[in-house]
């Protein structure tokens, strides 16, 4: 049964209520084992990799050697040739069967290392899907648990401090209330700043600089003048 | 990341909000500790933090199975299908017999965005209750 259809049926069922969690405690433990032995499966596979990629590299480079080799002596075999020396082309034409195959063999080894490494690049990526695969369902598992667990903790929460969650129209209207309230009384303290008639007149008298005057700087400075 | 480290902040900020709310975070204690935000004027409807191994869940309570108009939940449910995607940051879950909305946040989100994610999550949840209002009794 695929993870998805094992958290619905639990949850419809009702697996909440018996304490019951999704998927045991030790499954999810040896689900977590079996992530972290394929993230080992993979690393390893990745040396691999590596270790055959470079002796791919090395067979190719061998080959290449070789065939420039061949090339080199077919040259002198020709040359003996047109020099009439048969015996001298025919000891490097020996030399060429001897390097031809040993191509052989280096080329054979080239296509071998080739295909091991499309294949240990093909499993590494189905075991990183695989893993991202485990990952997603294991989260899965532990989200729900852990949604379980918190709404638990909730509701033993507001059951021991002997409030509840309110309706949810009622709650909206509280809110609402709360918030027209608090316009409200912003509303009216702007209209009573504006009205007070005292502080009008304090800063008109402020104005025409009669009573008590606010300290300024060039105030200050002019009685230091003075003293 | 911890709820405490989320309270502390939440807690703090006082005028220094940049989305201009005050928060009172009080924890719960349980298996998993749990995070109950209050928004100042808001308390009707707290938000509740819960972090597990790679997420950071928000969740807010909107109604229970008994609060719906029986005859107009099929409604109800395709209305809320429909304002799932634009309704921003949020989305609509049910939790046992209770309807919520919630966001999943990573585990390295930092403290700005959790503040966001909680004022959208109480912006959301009040404008959803108000919306729905017609499929509830």
């Amino acid at each position: 049964m695929s993870i998805f259809k094992k958290i619905i049926t639990a949850v419809r069922g009702g697996a909440t209520e018996a304490g019951e969690a999704i998927v045991d405690a030790n499954a999810t433990r040896i689900f977590e084992q079996e992530i972290r032995d394929s993230e080992k499966h993979i690393t390893i596979a990745k040396r691999d990799l590596t270790e055959v990629m470079a002796k791919q590299m090395q067979a190719a480079r061998e080959l290449a050697q070789l065939q420039a080799s061949i090339k080199e002596h077919e040259g002198y075999a020709m040359q003996a040739l047109n020099q009439g020396n048969e015996a001298l082309a025919i000891e490097v034409a020996e030399k060429i069967a001897e390097l031809e195959s040993s191509a052989a063999d280096q080329q054979q080894a080239n296509e071998s290392f080739l295909s091991s490494a499309d294949r240990l690049k093909e499993l590494i990526k189905k075991s990183e899907r695989q893993l991202t695969e485990y990952k997603r369902q294991l989260t899965m598992v532990k989200t729900t648990e852990s949604v379980q667990k918190a709404t638990s903790a909730i509701t033993d929460n507001f059951s021991a401090s002997n409030s509840k969650l309110l309706n949810a129209k009622d709650s909206l209207e509280r809110i609402k209330k709360k918030q027209a309230m608090f316009d409200d009384k912003l509303k009216a303290a702007e209209q009573l700043d504006a009205e007070t008639p005292e502080q009008t007149l304090k800063s008109k008298l402020q104005d025409a600089g009669i009573g008590a005057q606010q300290t300024s700087a060039q105030s200050v400075l002019d009685r230091l003048k003075k003293k | 990341m911890n709820i405490h480290t989320i309270a502390t902040h939440l807690n703090k900020l006082a005028d220094d909000t940049e989305t201009g709310f005050n928060f009172d975070c009080t924890p719960i204690n349980g298996e998993i500790d749990v995070l109950q935000v209050e928004i100042i004027g808001r308390e009707e409807i707290p938000i509740f933090v819960s972090i597990s191994d790679n997420q950071i869940l928000c969740i807010a309570y909107l109604w229970g199975e008994d609060e719906i108009k029986t005859e107009l939940k099929a409604n109800m449910m395709e209305a809320m299908l429909e304002m799932n995607i634009p309704m921003p940051l949020s989305a609509f879950a049910k939790v046992e017999n209770k309807y919520v909305v919630f966001g999943a946040l990573s585990i390295n989100s930092s403290l700005e965005d959790i503040e966001l994610e909680l004022v959208t999550l109480s912006d959301n949840s009040l404008e959803v209750i108000s919306e729905m209002d017609s499929y509830l009794q």
